[in-house]
């Protein structure tokens, strides 16, 4: 049984199945909709016509598969002892393995005054209720320069909207991306029209009728038609709190995403695990492709494959014609090396004090930093120490460091 | 059946390396493997519509770089998730150091 419907917990199902798990196999959202894919939200489907769902699988395709799929419904409670699972239609689902693949949530903008002009991003139907205000001359404010934010701002920019990004920190993508990275995207946006307020606190918010009023930390005013919040999300992890599971920034699990409960496991956004990449530093990680990869290896785990978490992080963004890859995470790195590339695209290693490649950021026009990202993310898995010089060289190809 | 149409030189592309290829408005993608063989298939992949020649090849892998898509390019199978549609081959010779393929 899995709760959570999203990329993860929709993978986790299908890969049961590939498996050739024959039980019976129940995934439970609480979204009305097919599992389906988020990162369009921000990007492609929010700058289209009419935004379409992205769906992993096709009813007809879980039907196939005798994955039972129940949604709009929530999981209310985890009676561990019967091995069941409560609903808020008042049913209960017994099982045998349980995979809490809960997600996280918009972090909250704790100001009193917002009303339903004041918005968050996260589900398919968030995405609609954005895309409506979304149309030349209307004006939005985002209140929040990370990823989901500056994604938003390129899609509004896109359909002609004026776009305001007010972020508290110092400069944009403080979290994770490397200061000379984090420019390039700020001044794409600046030339795209966008503007671009960092390091202002926000004093007040006015929302009242069809206006939003947002007053600066230094009493600035900036007038919107809609605000959107984007300042991070929160793992999803009542659920298994209230059934007494250990929670450390998300669920906690061990490296095959098990709980202390044997038959419990957690996977994606909701869950912290050890990163053996790192030696086993504790994180939580909020991207895609780890949705997607927790969600097959819990898969595995629960069939009793008994697999220790191997992957890399790695995320990307599109905003632009630009895409953003970073593999690992650069806090590991005590310095960096920088590698040009064609088309004014760069990359930057993040090497650790014992000359231990840790992570490498890159940004550049369409997938033009792709293939040595995805080079790199293979010498972080193998702990490689490649010379800082051949890094640096564009003349020496990355895959030959990957053969020594 | 249609004709051969040459893609390009048959030393244009590195050993377990890929090249597009843009031919009557559609888009290839040309394999050469780590053994020095030569592949063809559709340009883009399955999953989003990406080229697939930015991507990586590993052995007889190519690897979207969007979203890691993977196929075996020998013989189009999708190779896991986000994939799931297999990518259309195409038929390959080398004539006189040029790379050939059959568009049909």
């Amino acid at each position: 049984m899995i709760i959570g419907a999203g990329e993860c917990g929709g993978r986790a199902a299908l890969t049961l199945r590939d498996l050739g798990f024959e039980g019976p196999v129940t995934l439970i959202g609480d979204e009305p909709h097919l599992p389906y894919e988020r990162p369009p939200l921000s990007k492609e489907a929010m700058a289209s016509e009419a935004p379409v769902i992205k769906a992993i699988a096709s009813e007809e395709f879980l039907a196939e598969r005798s994955i039972r799929h129940i949604h709009s419904i929530r999981a209310v409670a985890i009676d561990r002892a019967a091995r069941a699972v409560q609903l808020s239609d008042g049913s209960s689902v017994p099982y045998d393995k349980l995979l809490l693949a809960t997600g996280s949530v918009p972090r909250k903008l704790p100001l009193p005054g917002l009303g339903g002009r004041c918005v968050y991003l996260r589900t398919f139907n968030d995405a609609l209720a954005i895309r409506a205000h979304l149309s030349a001359g209307n004006r939005v404010a985002i209140i929040g320069g990370g990823f989901i934010g500056l994604e938003l701002a390129a899609s509004a920019r896109k359909l002609g909207a004026a776009v305001t990004v007010i972020e508290a920190q110092p400069r944009i993508l403080m979290r994770g991306v490397p200061a000379e990275i984090a420019e390039v995207i700020h001044e794409a946006h600046e030339a795209e029209g966008v503007s671009i307020r960092t390091g202002q606190g926000i004093a007040a918010i006015a929302d009242k009728g069809a206006k939003v009023t947002i007053t600066l930390a230094d009493g600035q005013n900036i007038m919107a038609d809609l605000a959107v919040i984007g300042i991070g999300a929160v793992p999803v992890a009542a659920l298994a709190a209230e059934a007494g599971l250990a929670i450390d920034n998300g669920i906690a699990v061990d490296e095959h995403l098990r709980t202390a409960d044997p038959d419990i496991f957690a996977a994606g956004d909701c869950c912290s695990f050890p990163l053996a990449v790192y030696g086993g530093r504790r994180v939580r990680l909020e991207a895609w492709r780890n949705a997607q990869e927790q969600g097959a290896l819990a898969a595995r785990n629960m069939l009793g494959a008994d697999e220790a978490h191997a992957a890399v992080p790695w995320f990307w963004s599109d905003q632009y014609g630009l895409t953003l890859q970073i593999a690992g995470l650069s806090d590991e790195g005590r310095s960096v090396v920088r590698r040009d590339l064609d088309d004014s695209a760069f990359i930057l290693f993040h090497l650790a004090e014992n000359g231990r490649l840790v992570a490498a950021s890159g940004i550049g026009p369409g997938n033009a930093v792709a293939r040595d990202i995805r080079l790199a993310e293979m010498l972080i898995a193998k702990r490689a120490t490649p010379s800082p010089e051949a890094l640096g060289s564009q003349a020496v190809k990355l895959k030959s460091l990957l053969a020594a | 059946m249609s004709d051969w149409v040459e893609a390009c030189a048959a030393g244009d592309i590195d050993e377990e390396d890929v090249m597009r290829f843009d031919h009557a408005g559609r888009t290839f993608a040309i394999y050469r493997s780590p053994d020095d063989e030569y592949f063809a298939t559709d340009g883009l992949c399955t999953h989003e519509k990406v080229h697939l020649a930015d991507g990586l090849v590993m052995d007889d892998i190519i690897e979207c770089p969007k979203h890691n898509g993977r196929f075996n390019y020998k013989t189009g199978d999708a190779r896991g998730a986000p994939v799931c549609v297999n990518l259309k081959t195409y038929p390959v010779k080398v004539d006189a150091g040029k790379v050939l393929i059959q568009v049909g």
